[in-house]
């Protein structure tokens, strides 16, 4: 990614000051890769146009997964900021990935 | 302990991200990171969870028709992507909001606060078409258990969103009064992470619901 972190202190912005965000270029070019992944997903539901076979579930689940860590390092700023901010989100995150797949395979929706 | 040494002992562990926040120093952390902060990622883990159950309850009933029309029958994917690609771009604009506030530009930081809501605006009415439409196709609510999920599931996406644009436009009613400056900042951030919290929320439900076939 050309995008460099170089434009924000990650040593510094442990302190959670604002001053060490990134630049407003560096946002905008994140919300251009952002805006060209979702072109790209939505593309995927033409399929008259390419079909994706058997490589279209996990392609759209890596996009919506890249989508989803830009956002969350870049906007949300957890590349920057105290770590203990990653670990309570990680936490919640993981705990109902877990819970819910359990649920959806206890359900027998994987089949 | 006098009253003069009382502000000297009130303002231990208030160096990190708190103080600089500016909320008086009276209650500031003595973790050395904003508590309010800490707080709101708290609450956004725990938010993973609530979208977590709705998402998972649609995907389980999102075949169950009852011999009436399915929600995924009734799409309308290019709106819909023209909806999602609005409020990924309102992430944007409240970053850019931030960055405008953090740096002492108000002007620029009312500009991207009000761009931001009227983005999320956008998106909710969006969603609000999208309901009606799906009605007048018989996708009601009670139609099926599948419609019942979908529209639980988008709609308290929805009512985030709104509580995101009321807050939104709290700030820009503190800032045109003056009270949001560069050395209160961090209330703009702890609304930031808010509004890409709903942001990301869509983006996996984008994904999950409406992109990837239901068979």
């Amino acid at each position: 990614m050309s995008v460099e972190a170089a434009e924000a202190d990650p040593s510094e912005a442990a302190e959670g000051h604002d001053a060490h965000h990134p630049t407003d270029w560096a946002y905008v070019k994140i919300a251009i890769i952002l805006a060209a992944v979702t072109a790209l997903e939505v593309f995927t539901y033409f399929r008259s146009v390419l079909d994706w076979g058997v490589a279209l579930v996990p392609s759209l689940i890596f996009m919506m997964v890249v989508k989803f860590y830009l956002v969350i390092t870049w906007f949300m700023h957890l590349k920057f900021d105290n770590s203990i901010f990653s670990k309570m989100f990680t936490t919640g995150l993981i705990l109902a990935v877990g819970v819910y797949l359990a649920t959806l395979t206890a359900f027998e929706f994987f089949g | 302990m006098t009253a003069a040494a009382a502000p000297a002992e009130l303002d231990h562990g208030t160096s990190g991200a708190g103080g600089a926040a500016g909320h008086g120093g009276d209650h500031g952390p003595s973790t050395g990171i904003s508590h309010v902060k800490l707080a709101m990622w708290v609450f956004l883990g725990s938010e993973c969870l609530l979208f977590g159950g709705l998402i998972s309850t649609y995907l389980l009933y999102k075949t169950r028709a009852n011999g009436r029309t399915l929600p995924t029958d009734v799409f309308d994917i290019p709106f819909t992507s023209v909806s999602s690609f609005v409020l990924l771009m309102s992430s944007l604009t409240m970053v850019l909001a931030l960055s405008g506030v953090s740096r002492g530009d108000d002007t620029a930081g009312r500009a991207w606060l009000l761009a931001t809501a009227l983005l999320g605006a956008v998106f909710v009415g969006g969603q609000v078409y999208e309901f009606t439409s799906f009605v007048r196709e018989g996708v009601a609510f009670t139609t099926n258990p599948a419609s019942a999920a979908f529209f639980t599931l988008t709609g308290f996406h929805g009512v985030h969103v709104s509580l995101g644009i009321v807050m939104l436009m709290s700030l820009f009613v503190s800032s045109v009064k003056g009270k949001l400056t560069r050395n209160n900042s961090e209330t703009v951030e702890i609304v930031g992470l808010y509004w890409h919290f709903v942001d990301i929320v869509w983006i996996f439900i984008f994904t999950v619901i409406y992109l990837i076939p239901a068979d």
